[in-house]
């Protein structure tokens, strides 16, 4: 196969590729244990040659596992992998390439200042030490005459969009002759608009039978509209999954969930009376190379309201959010709560009641190694009752602190002194949330509060961040996830390339309008 | 999460906090064990008897009343520089110019006695007022690299070392040129402090104050670190940067002040090495101290109070070169291969906390 790949040009180019169709997949009985832990139990599933198979499941429902026992990352403990009703023994991921299976992950794994054509043919596995261009360049050309959609051959990565290099990403494993596509969460970074157009493509050619697709995703429209079969796993085993369309989304979602209780989203109080105001004037931000990420940006927040940020990730958004809770510098700009400067202090944070539900929340809110109650400690560790003179600390106050909203915010931990690292993602995000809205909120940052968490924990944080609108915060939310904005806010604004772009009550816009925006029109 | 409700209650289930704090305790000693049978390999290869040796550095270091009085007296400068690369661990710091500060603080200290000693000044206030010198000379010079990683992204560690050595030239410049005593023929030095204005011995024994000085200090870190603020607000700064902005913490004001504490301690224990041990400053200030120091600091993995102990450890290997030297006819540079074993063992073990499923509660075994 792979001297196929490496000398295009000298085979007659189209009978080639066109005899590799897409073929199918099985697993069975797979089973992979780490230790005490069985991520994967007795998992059978079957992807037929040319269909688009989209795999459901919250987050640690195996879904990764799964995929990774299939790519050779994992060698499963149990159970075999059939393909095209082959048994095929896949011992590393140079095995699963030699098999025809490809991945896409839901990062991109290209080198943004090489061209596509230089991407492309690096990634071959057997790329020589001396390469002809002129040879390969033809054969590229060749290669893309024959593909359904085409990319720029000649300009650096980083000059293309998402979606392009979304495309490209896809491009690459067809070139490598990979006929099996697995897609971990291809659309996360994507507008709504690119999601559809990418998600067609593969739709047509699954249709075709040049391929078969195997789609990791949760969501739900991205599953209707283009999706031919789908399976659903949970807790590590395969609970159901039958034809689109002849399943509704309700049971796709109890499928998913399980009998698990998610807890109603808190009603949205219509009229909230607050007095408070955050007022971002004219604020603008460098990211980490010194080049301006955030420009211009101006927006006021009343209290009891929710002003939601939408973008494509890396738009400028994490900056923002940065500079705000005081991670990044300013290099432009004030910030006013109730008409009075704001400088992002410990002693302005306090005196403004401003609080942060940041994005990844072991990266930004939490110490790893210090225990639970050392981390909802964080606002008030230097104040009374959890020190006396304001420097003499107290453990016993402050782990009697943390036992009491440990318990009230159902966060599960073996105990208050257990390292912060060794809880669920969820748990960690309920901590900082008992932690950031246990006291009186005025101002609340919200980042991607959601990113990653299971439903019954997504429900409860959405829930509490409206529980606050409703006793009168202003409340910024940044997400990625437009469904959450569209749920949550109240405004909506669009960032794209660091700047406002477009702001609108929630009651007069839509997602396609938001998603032209967010795609730069 | 889900684990949490399913695992049967067992009849002993030791806490996470016992179980971390084993898996602290044997990991650095089984990486001591495992450095004692590398060297024994080394040993070998030379033709030397391993058990011999370690019989001799216990000898040396323990065995009789005088050795055991030479390791504690070589243990408090020890003591000093492994607090101060430990309290700058503790913020996520990696600052190893421990020998410079000491360096330039027994310099400072020697320098400003010799106005003082000519003055005919109080002996305790001279004392005080070296003390004082050694602290600030290097508690500043130290205080430059933590400014300049916060305000400026230097990299702590390459400025200190580098720091160490203009430290060392900043020292043998005076002492070769303006400050040097005429008497000192073979060896520059500036003048001698004179036998009056000495620190003595701890009543009893022949080992100088440095000791309680540096216990004393190692207890007050300890309890600065665990039990105040500032230490709280640190190691929150060591554990997450990022974290420690969003709670509008001062991580400059916090940074620099660690990178001080650690300058003057290392300060002190050069103000020692002047007034209870050499009477003067010259080039055997520059002995190796601060660096055997961050050795100290990793056994103890940073903790104030367990460095005490391993500066002992430490100062008797130290102390039973000459022994190990006469006896096995094996050079002095023995106990540095010792040492530098050490070290690469221990920094290789670091890797392996929390690898081993034995030290970990089971309930806390999760799916992410």
């Amino acid at each position: 196969m792979d001297a196929q790949v490496a000398l295009p040009a000298m085979a007659p180019p189209a009978p080639a590729a066109a005899s590799k169709r897409g073929f199918g997949l099985e697993t069975v009985g797979m089973t992979k244990v780490f230790g005490s832990l069985t991520a994967l139990d007795d998992v059978s599933l079957k992807v037929e040659p040319g269909e688009f198979h989209a795999l459901l499941g919250e987050n640690g429902a195996g879904k990764s596992t799964l995929v990774k026992c299939i790519m050779g990352f994992y060698q499963p403990t149990r159970g075999q992998l059939l393909v095209n009703g082959q048994e095929a023994a896949i011992r590393s991921p140079h095995d699963a390439r030699a098999n025809g299976i490809g991945m896409v992950y839901q990062h991109f794994t290209l080198v943004p200042c090489l061209t596509a054509a230089e991407n492309m043919v690096i990634s071959r596995a057997d790329v020589p030490g001396f390469i002809d261009w002129a040879k390969e360049k033809k054969a590229l050309e060749a290669f893309m005459e024959r593909m359904p959609f085409q990319v720029p051959l000649d300009e650096p990565v980083s000059g293309l969009s998402a979606g392009e290099k979304q495309k490209l990403e896809i491009l690459k494993q067809l070139y490598l002759d990979q006929h099996f596509l697995i897609l971990d969460e291809p659309t996360s970074v994507l507008t709504p608009g690119e999601a559809d157009e990418v998600l067609g493509l593969l739709h047509d050619m699954a249709r075709a039978g040049d391929i078969t697709v195997l789609m990791i995703t949760h969501k739900f429209r991205e599953v209707n509209a283009f999706a031919d079969r789908f399976s659903v796993l949970r807790r590590g085993a395969y609970v159901g999954g039958g034809t689109v369309g002849e399943v509704s989304t309700e049971d796709m979602s109890r499928m998913m969930i399980g009998e698990t209780q998610i807890r109603k989203s808190a009603a949205r109080v219509a009229e909230v009376k607050s007095a408070t105001q955050l007022e971002l004037a004219g604020l603008f931000v460098d990211d980490n190379e010194g080049l301006p990420a955030v420009e211009a940006v101006s927006l006021k927040i009343q209290g009891g309201e929710i002003l939601g940020i939408a973008g494509v990730s890396g738009n400028g958004q994490s900056e923002l959010v940065e500079a705000i809770s005081g991670q990044r510098p300013l290099t432009d700009g004030r910030i006013f709560i109730n008409g009075k400067p704001f400088e992002s202090t410990r002693a302005d944070f306090d005196r403004f009641k401003v609080f942060g539900l940041p994005e990844e929340p072991l990266r930004n809110a939490a110490v790893r190694r210090m225990s639970v109650a050392e981390n909802i400690a964080f606002r008030s560790f230097d104040k009374p009752p959890l020190a006396s003179l304001g420097w003499w600390l107290k453990p016993v106050a402050m782990r009697d602190k943390a036992a009491g909203l440990i318990e009230r915010y159902r966060v599960k931990t073996p105990s208050p002194e257990t390292p912060i690292e060794n809880l669920s993602g969820g748990n960690v995000q309920r901590a900082v949330l008992a932690r950031e809205l246990s006291d009186d909120v005025d101002v609340l940052i919200v980042a991607n509060p959601c990113f990653g968490l299971d439903f019954a924990s997504v429900a409860e944080i959405r829930a509490q961040i409206i529980d606050q609108r409703n006793k009168g915060a202003a409340v910024l939310l940044v997400s990625e996830d437009l469904d959450e904005i569209l749920e949550l806010s109240d405004r909506v604004a669009v960032m794209s390339e660091g700047r406002i772009t477009y702001v609108a009550p929630i009651g007069e816009t839509d997602r396609n309008t938001i998603g032209s925006h967010m795609a730069g029109h | 999460m889900a684990a949490i409700d399913t695992i049967p209650p067992r009849p002993f289930r030791p806490s996470a906090r016992l179980l971390g704090a084993i898996e602290k305790v044997a990991i650095p000693l089984g990486a001591l064990i495992a450095s004692a049978i590398l060297f024994s390999c080394f040993l070998l290869l030379l033709g030397k008897s391993p058990a011999d040796f370690f019989q001799l550095v216990w000898r040396g270091g323990f065995g009789t009343s005088f050795s055991f009085q030479n390791t504690l007296q070589r243990s408090a400068p020890l003591i000093l520089t492994g607090l101060a690369f430990a309290i700058p661990a503790q913020i996520g710091l990696t600052m190893i110019g421990a020998e410079g500060a000491l360096v330039l603080g027994g310099f400072a200290a020697a320098a400003i006695a010799i106005p003082l000693v000519s003055s005919g000044m109080p002996v305790a206030l001279t004392l005080l007022l070296m003390a004082i010198f050694a602290i600030l000379a290097g508690a500043g010079w130290n205080a430059i690299a933590g400014w300049l990683r916060h305000a400026r992204g230097v990299n702590e560690t390459i400025s200190t070392l580098l720091l160490t050595y203009i430290a060392i030239a900043i020292m043998n410049f005076f002492v070769e040129g303006p400050l040097r005593d005429p008497a000192s023929q073979n060896k520059p030095s500036t003048m001698p402090i004179g036998k009056d204005y000495m620190v003595g011995s701890i009543p009893g024994t022949d080992v100088h104050w440095g000791l309680v000085a540096g216990v004393v200090l190692a207890v007050l870190l300890y309890f600065l670190m665990a039990r105040t603020t500032f230490g709280f607000a640190a190691r929150v700064t060591g554990g997450n940067p990022r974290a420690a902005l969003a709670q509008g913490l001062p991580v400059g004001k916090l940074i620099v002040s660690c990178s001080a504490i650690a300058g003057g301690a290392a300060g002190l224990a050069g103000f020692y090495e002047v007034a209870a041990i050499h009477g003067q400053a010259n080039a055997s200030l520059v002995a190796g101290y601060g660096f055997t120091g961050i050795l100290v600091s990793f056994v103890a993995r940073h903790n104030p109070l367990v460095i005490v102990p391993v500066a002992i450890m430490f100062g008797a290997i130290e102390a039973s070169g000459g022994l190990i030297q006469r006896r096995m006819d094996m050079p002095d540079a023995t106990a540095l291969v010792l040492q530098g074993i050490i070290f690469v063992v221990l920094l290789a073990s670091e890797t392996l906390h929390g690898r081993f499923a034995i030290f970990k509660p089971s309930s806390e075994v999760d799916r992410t």
